[in-house]
């Protein structure tokens, strides 16, 4: 008898659930929630062995429309959920879905950990500069002098750089996407997908009602070319609608230069993804509009060993040098006596 | 060897004794402490242990907040506590004599090491006069022994400095008291190799303390009488002493065990809660999972991504921490997973008294959630007890998918008891299900529940069974989110008939003492020891009373209503200001009255039977 081995093949639509999607109309989550059936079903890990792990906020809601096992926690938290999931049960796929506000202020501490330990998760952050499901106060990446619900006289406090905090931290693996992206997204997903270890994915993400249009600069079609960059890993930072300008070092310091008036291509900052030292990524990370494009793709990408892995050889190597734990043997060790 | 030449002098039989141990923090008081309970152990007797310490890791030399102290009270009969007062007191400095000699008794033995009665020290413990010199101790035996000096003596020649010397004093004052008591010296002989065995100096200087302190009690011509306390008649079997900590370690490993569940346990260090995670740490070939997370809010979050995932996911903490620990608690009773939660109480509110032992979260544990948030409650009595209990919370758990908290305390966290070592092959299997698929293509349900209103443990990983859980509230059956206002009241009412369901599962309470009667002593948790002692010595007395003691706290006992309303009158007493009185008044509606003490302390007998005299007389 024959058995077949083959796994049966997934479509998008496979990953759907029975839920209702509750978004309001023309939020960026929309997208991102379609760009992840895409990457999923290319990818080809069984619904069964995927789950994703969520903190709270608009975004956070994502792993019930995904038919596949998921756990819609607490604020801030889905990464030390994911520790607990993945520590145990190594094999799983897991991702978390969090926002700015989940991820970066309330979540600050998880989010810093479960990259230092460099579990083999993937974290999917949409960053939309607002609370969306709160009703428009500003979050930990609104821009200064952003008037929101709490701030009517603009915020006063430094925004924070989802990518330059998971580089702090030095994840393994850091990258930078936007929702209408669509192939874009889904080449970055399953990138990180394919990298073992925690990946850092900031997705720029419209919220429509709360903060319409803060990513309009990447995304508006006559002004993308100039305002993003798109990394390739052994590529010259070349951007521009006629691909004549490019970033390079002067010092330390990043700078725009044309290309031609005597700059040629190999003047260039050459982007180099695998360098094991987190400084380049940590530099592109701090590239912000007006004065520079803002990368996308991926920003780094090496390996490093899992805490997961880290636990389970612990574990082996105890057995190997004791044995399989012995309840009997483990209560009766120390000094004992015996009442007759 | 000392011990093999037999006494030489008289010696008096005891049926029981207590000694502490007293100096500063840094005097190995501690270790004093518990290599006496466990020579006594070995002996054969029942102990039962007190220790005490200051929160400071050092606090400066020779002040009255720095002392440390350990208690042991061991016997040739069953005990229950490590005893109200003191036979004897061995005090290594000024400050350790003033804070500790109330708790001697009158005539009792007073051992204290001279060399440290000086001006510096005298005025550090706030003397005005040096007391052994001004007569104040006039109603003990008084021992004076310059142990530094003995000490630096009888260790001499091994080219220790001044302050390796003398950190051998304990050993001396430990052979000494084992001297007094006629223990042998072995056990601790044995611990010095195995501790020291890689520095031999160390190791011989404090061999020869501890040898020299014996001696010192054997010839010289101070001490007339050693003192001797038999056998206790335990049940026959094979016994260690443990720490309520240890054993809930061991009682983890054992659930997990019996479940054929692998043990997660996160935990964020807090005193007195971090030997667990300390116990669990070594014993990594049992393949336990253990998580040092980054806070308590992790490391609860973290239970809820191991126990979705199948595993038997454990955390423990004390009062601050579960504070910190709620809101992921509440997660936890939202999506019906079983996990363990132990808080090892301490002195409270906010900080408190971290090393002090305190019941005053009883309450947080019953309330201290949002939302209607019912879990199930368990408190082990006594250090050993602690082994059973969190093997009754997994059964409780996994039997009804609910967060299980477990209400511990310091005083049995760090106290210690002979523990009757089980035979693990007898120990019955707990019987987890984790459904394996859908049955002839039928949907699956995440929140189709059971005769016990408990849902399906399913596992990702399993094909078909795909479902989300998450802290919104969910359709009955479905999963599905579902903010119908009649769903809400149904599953805010199924999840709390599901906890007092439990009660129909649970054996039913049981009194101490006579079935009906003038005073019921009603207690729970560590005060288990003090209460039992007071309320059996009252019933040799004559009176009429009975001790009940509840190890189930949510759900309460499904007879404890008929067993209040068969007494005249109620005693609750406490470590806390009333909590337990509280939750029965309202629950049975019948009068309690308490006997609070929130000291840091342990009640002791006498004040216990003081009250139960007061309310039968
Ligand atoms: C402990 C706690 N505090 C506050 C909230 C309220 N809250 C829900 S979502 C949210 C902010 C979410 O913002 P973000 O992470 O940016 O997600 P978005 O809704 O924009 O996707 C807040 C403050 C909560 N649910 N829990």
């Amino acid at each position: 008898m024959s058995v077949d081995t083959t796994l049966p093949v997934l479509t998008p639509d496979d990953f759907a659930s029975d839920q209702d999607v509750r978004w309001c109309p023309g939020c960026g989550d929309y997208s991102i929630l379609k760009q992840m059936k895409v990457a999923l079903a290319a990818i080809g890990v069984p619904r069964e062995q995927t789950v994703f792990v969520s903190g709270i906020g608009c975004s956070s809601r994502f792993p019930y429309y995904m038919n596949t096992y998921g756990i819609h926690s607490i604020h801030g938290r889905a990464p030390a959920v994911a520790t607990g999931l993945k520590v145990s049960r190594p094999e799983l796929s897991v991702w978390v879905i969090t926002g700015d506000g989940d991820a970066l202020s309330i979540g600050g501490n998880h989010l810093m950990h479960a990259i230092r330990r460099n579990l083999d998760i993937n974290i999917i952050l949409f960053n939309n500069r607002i609370y969306g499901l709160t009703k428009g106060q500003y979050s930990p990446t609104s821009v200064l002098g952003q008037v929101t619900k709490s701030t009517p006289m603009g915020v006063v406090d430094n925004p924070l750089s989802p990518l330059s905090v998971a580089i702090g931290c030095e994840a393994t693996f850091v990258a930078r996407s936007v929702d209408v992206y669509a192939k874009h997204l889904v080449d970055t997903l399953q990138r990180a997908a394919a990298h073992k270890g925690t990946s850092f994915v900031e997705v720029y993400q419209n919220c429509s009602v709360f903060n319409d249009g803060a990513w309009d600069y990447a995304t508006d079609k006559s002004s993308k070319s100039d305002t993003v960059l798109e990394l390739t890993h052994g590529k010259p930072l070349i951007f521009g609608a006629n691909k004549d300008k490019g970033i390079r070092l002067n010092g330390t310091l990043p700078e725009v230069v044309t290309l031609g008036q005597g700059v040629r291509e190999d003047d260039l900052l050459f982007h180099d993804a695998h360098t094991p030292e987190p400084t380049l990524a940590y530099l592109l990370s701090r590239m912000r509009q007006p004065d520079f494009p803002e990368p996308i793709g991926v920003f780094r990408d090496v390996q490093a060993p899992c805490y997961e892995d880290g636990i389970a050889r612990q574990i082996d190597d105890a057995r190997q040098a004791r044995g399989p734990g012995d309840l009997q043997r483990l209560f009766a060790s120390g000094e004992t006596w015996t009442v007759e | 060897m000392a011990t093999t030449t037999g006494p030489s002098k008289s010696v008096v039989e005891l049926s029981s004794a207590t000694v502490r141990f007293c100096g500063d923090s840094g005097d190995g008081m501690q270790l004093a402490g518990s290599q006496m309970t466990l020579t006594s152990a070995l002996v054969g007797n029942d102990v039962a242990t007190f220790p005490d310490f200051p929160a400071e890791i050092r606090a400066p030399r020779g002040k009255k907040f720095g002392v440390s102290g350990f208690q042991i009270h061991f016997a040739s009969k069953d005990i229950y506590t490590p005893g109200d007062q003191v036979d004897a007191l061995v005090a290594m400095n000024p400050a350790a004599l003033v804070t500790n000699l109330t708790d001697l008794v009158p005539g009792g033995v007073l051992i204290v090491n001279a060399d440290e009665f000086n001006k510096n020290n005298l005025r550090l413990a706030e003397c005005a006069t040096n007391p052994l010199e001004d007569n104040s101790l006039a109603n003990y035996q008084l021992f004076s022994v310059d142990m530094t000096r003995l000490t630096r003596a009888a260790v001499e020649d091994l080219g220790l400095g001044v302050k390796e010397s003398d950190r051998c004093r304990n050993f001396f004052a430990m052979g000494l008291v084992f001297w007094l008591y006629d223990r042998p010296l072995e056990p601790t002989l044995r611990y010095i190799d195995d501790k020291f065995g890689k520095k031999p100096a160390i190791a011989e200087a404090n061999r020869r303390a501890l040898t020299a302190g014996y001696n010192y009690g054997e010839t010289t011509d101070a001490f007339v009488s050693q003192y001797r306390v038999e056998k206790a008649k335990l049940p026959a079997g094979k016994y260690k002493n443990i720490t309520g900590n240890q054993a809930t370690a061991y009682g983890l490993l054992a659930a997990a065990n019996r479940s054929g569940c692998e043990l997660f346990f996160a935990g964020y260090p807090i005193t007195p809660a971090s030997d667990i995670l300390h116990e669990l740490s070594r014993h990594k070939n049992f393949g336990v999972r253990t998580f040092q997370a980054e806070d308590e809010i992790a490391a609860v979050t973290s239970l809820i991504g191991a126990a979705y995932g199948g595993a038997m996911a454990v955390t423990a903490s004390s009062g601050p921490g579960i504070a910190l620990k709620a809101e992921g608690a509440a997660l936890a009773v939202m999506t019906e997973l079983p996990l363990i939660i132990i808080n090892v109480q301490r002195g409270g509110p906010s900080t408190g008294l971290p090393t002090k032992t305190e019941q005053a979260d009883l309450l947080q544990a019953m309330f201290g959630r949002n939302g209607e948030c019912p879990l199930a409650i368990l408190a082990p009595r006594s250090p050993a007890d602690c082994f059973e209990i969190v093997q009754e919370a997994w059964e409780i758990a996994v039997n009804f998918m609910t967060p299980v908290m477990v209400l511990s305390d310091g005083y049995l966290a760090n106290g210690s008891e002979p523990w009757r070592i089980p035979d693990v092959s007898t120990l019955s299997k707990i019987a987890v299900e984790h459904p394996p698929g859908p049955q002839n293509g039928s949907l699956f349900y995440p929140y189709l529940r059971n005769e016990k209103l408990a849902r399906p443990w399913a596992i990702p990983g399993t094909p078909g069974l795909m479902h989300r859980i998450g802290g919104i509230e969910k359709q009955d059956k479905t999963g599905s989110i579902s903010y119908d206002p009649k769903n809400h009241q149904h599953m805010v009412d199924t999840r709390a008939n599901k906890i007092a369901g439990i009660a129909q599962h649970l054996p039913l309470q049981t009194v101490d003492g006579p079935e009906r009667g003038r005073l019921l002593v009603l207690s729970w948790g560590g005060t288990y020891g003090a209460c039992q002692t007071a309320v059996r010595d009252a019933l040799e007395r004559g009176l009429s009373v009975a001790h009940c003691h509840l190890r189930y706290l949510n759900p309460l006992p499904r007879n404890l209503g008929e067993i209040l309303r068969s007494y005249d009158r109620v005693l609750v007493p406490e470590l806390n200001r009333g909590q337990l009185r509280l939750l029965v008044r309202s629950e049975f509606l019948v009068d309690c009255q308490g006997l609070n003490k929130v000291q840091g302390k342990p009640f002791t007998v006498k004040e216990l039977s003081r009250q139960i005299d007061q309310m039968l007389g």
